[in-house]
């Protein structure tokens, strides 16, 4: 498994909403090398202040080296990330954790709320080429609003996966939650899950699957300091006692292997 | 002759001495920051470490604390693991045959909740192929005496370092506590026990609230201070401690660089441990060694133990060198 330490070079930046940011850096060892589902742990700037590095899930990775991130602004780090420009470079490690484990024969529900989006444009272009035809997969977005989608559409419609959206105020798709969404669609037989979003929807998401027996994968956070199991900060109760790491036993695991709150 | 003349082509000696221990260079990670060196394998030479520190083992595994565990604060951070850890039998079998592999002094820390626990690990590290010394945590509390650390307490230091040393067939190095009113009496009731030497400091017990929820932001509620924030305290503490003790001191405590290390070696350290820009940096600690090397390159330093204690303090007033009482007056 190989990680690098890279300097990356900002390439592009892209502002979707108000707070919602996309990044395109110039990083080739990482981006070659990457799952999706993984995440790099990036320093904002080089200086003591703020001292640790943030974890991203990886948006997608390109042939020629790109990889992106898809962010939002909630604190001082991403906010000195969201004033970058093209030519500066940042400080990237990765690629880390476990990804999604892909079942290509068995048809894919690709579910992402909110933030929950980002790692799964890669997880998308993935699925869609280890399988000739991904016709029958489902894609299941979520949102508060509009602009929070709309500017990522386009790019997962050109894989040619069926996709639902849902927010809630309505102003795109279904109104309400993404789980009344799911649970109005007729799921394809035999599907496996693959869900990232906010933890409450995550919950609702894996005790769906538990009662129709589906397989569902989900890709959880933790606060992170190392990234690499050095540290053993990021810890998350286990379904079967004790912790798990998140940066290294995930981000994604089986939604079995973790304690739920209910 | 350019071969010839000293710190042109000629590679400087980096070697220092911990008691009978001798490292190729003065840099060692710090406990807890650096798992247990496989982690870093692929992401910088493991064999340019002047010794590895493992994370703390105690006598049976331990979970560690409930989420969150650390969180992060100006320059620096606060943790509150728990000292989770698989427990000094699973160490043995699982981890040492690798960190044995690597032909470089191990360290393994140690931590307890009696004295008895302490004795006992250490009697079953004895004869371990690759450990090369036990560095004691004596910042646990002590359960026996009502929770109390063992490092806040002269007598109890010194009767952990003893016991540790009774059963020890490695050199020993004690961890120093910055949470007690005065280290130097600390310090020198654990070189009075036996220790080989004294490495300092462990983190300083911070606090984080979180003003929108109220609540502390560690489930911990309170954890230890880690990083370039501590730099200052941990220097002024290594100093006032080289001072007072003959053993060899090795500082830790925000270093990043090789300027910090060799601040702290100026300040009286034999050698420094890496701890939290291990989280930064994975190849910090080389980082950290190629500077040095640099350094002593530069300064034409026929061996970096020439640096040792070697603050120049101001000569003109030579009073205002104690240290303040009261600096208020
Ligand atoms: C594996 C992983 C993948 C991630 N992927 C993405 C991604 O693709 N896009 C994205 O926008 N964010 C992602 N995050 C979250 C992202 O790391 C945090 O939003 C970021 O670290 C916040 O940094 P900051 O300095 O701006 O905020 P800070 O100033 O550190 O904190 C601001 C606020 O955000 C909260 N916060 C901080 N870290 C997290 C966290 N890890 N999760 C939830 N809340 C947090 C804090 O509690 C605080 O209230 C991911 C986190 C993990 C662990
Ligand atoms: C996450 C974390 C875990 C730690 N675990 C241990 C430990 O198990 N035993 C120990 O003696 N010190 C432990 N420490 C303390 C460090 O070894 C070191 O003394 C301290 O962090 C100060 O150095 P730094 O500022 O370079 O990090 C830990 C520190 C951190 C940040
Ligand atoms: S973030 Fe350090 S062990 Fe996971």
């Amino acid at each position: 498994m190989s990680q690098y330490q890279e300097k990356a070079t900002v390439t592009r930046v892209e502002q979707f909403s108000e707070k919602n940011y996309r990044l395109t850096l110039d990083c080739p060892r990482i981006a070659g090398c990457a799952q999706p589902g993984q995440f790099v742990m990036l320093r904002v700037g080089p200086g003591k202040d703020p001292l640790l590095r943030r974890p991203f899930s990886i948006h997608q990775t390109r042939a020629d080296g790109r990889l992106q991130l898809y962010f939002k602004v909630v604190g001082r780090g991403t906010d000195i990330l969201a004033q970058k420009r093209p030519g500066e470079t940042l400080s990237v490690f990765g690629p880390l954790g476990r990804g999604y484990r892909l079942d290509a024969t068995s048809p894919s529900v690709i579910v992402g709320g909110g933030l929950g989006i980002a790692p799964l444009l890669f997880l998308v272009k993935e699925n869609c080429r280890l399988k000739n035809d991904c016709s029958k997969d489902l894609l299941v977005l979520g949102a508060r609003e509009k602009i929070e989608l709309e500017p990522l559409l386009a790019d997962f419609q050109a894989f040619g996966l069926t996709i639902h959206t849902a927010t809630d105020d309505g102003s795109l798709g279904h109104r309400g939650f993404i789980i009344e969404l799911m649970q109005s669609l007729p799921l394809p037989a035999g599907c496996t899950v693959y869900c990232c979003g906010p933890e409450a929807m995550m919950a609702v998401v894996s005790s769906l699957c538990r009662s129709r027996a589906i397989p569902c994968q989900v890709s959880v956070e933790s606060v992170m300091a190392c990234g690499m199991g050095a540290c053993l900060g990021c810890s998350r109760p286990a379904a079967n006692g004790g912790y798990t790491h998140v940066c290294l036993n995930g981000p994604v695991y089986d939604a079995e292997e973790l304690l739920w709150e209910s | 002759m350019g071969e010839l003349s000293p710190g042109i082509n000629v590679l400087p000696d980096l070697r220092v001495n911990i008691g009978s221990l001798e490292l190729a260079n003065p840099v060692m990670t710090a406990s807890g920051t650096f798992g247990y060196a496989r982690e870093f394998e692929n992401l910088m030479n493991l064999h340019r470490l002047g010794a590895v520190i493992v994370k703390g083992i105690s006598l049976h595994p331990r979970a560690g604390n409930p989420p969150p565990r650390i969180v992060e604060t100006a320059c620096g951070m606060l943790n509150a693991i728990g000292l989770q850890n698989v427990g000094v039998d699973r160490f043995i079998t699982e981890k040492m045959p690798y960190l044995a592999a690597l032909h470089i002094p191990v360290i393994v820390n140690i931590l307890g909740d009696s004295l008895a626990e302490y004795e006992e690990i250490t009697a079953r590290l004895a004869g371990i192929a690759g450990v090369a010394g036990i560095e004691v945590n004596i910042s646990c509390p002590n359960v026996k005496k009502g929770g109390v650390a063992f490092g806040t307490d002269p007598a109890m230091a010194a009767a952990v370092t003893s016991a540790v040393k009774k059963k020890a067939d490695v050199p020993v190095m004690v961890k120093l506590s910055p949470n007690v009113s005065d280290i130097k009496v600390i310090a020198r009731a654990v070189e009075d026990g036996g220790a080989d030497s004294i490495s300092l400091i462990n983190t300083l017990i911070g606090m984080a609230i979180d003003l929108k929820t109220k609540q502390p932001v560690l489930a911990n509620v309170i954890g230890g201070l880690s990083g370039p924030a501590i730099k200052p305290v941990a220097l002024r503490l290594v100093y006032e401690v080289a001072k007072v003790v003959s053993i060899p001191v090795i500082g830790i405590g925000g270093i990043e660089s090789a300027e910090d290390a060799l601040e702290f070696m100026l300040a009286g350290a034999t050698a420094v441990q890496i701890g939290t820009a291990n989280f930064l940096n994975p190849r910090a600690s080389e980082d950290v060694v190629d500077g040095i090397a640099a350094y002593a390159v530069a300064e034409k330093l026929t061996s970096i133990r020439s640096l040792i204690g070697g603050l120049r303090l101001p000569a003109a007033r030579p009073q205002s060198l104690i240290p303040m009482k009261n600096p208020a007056k």
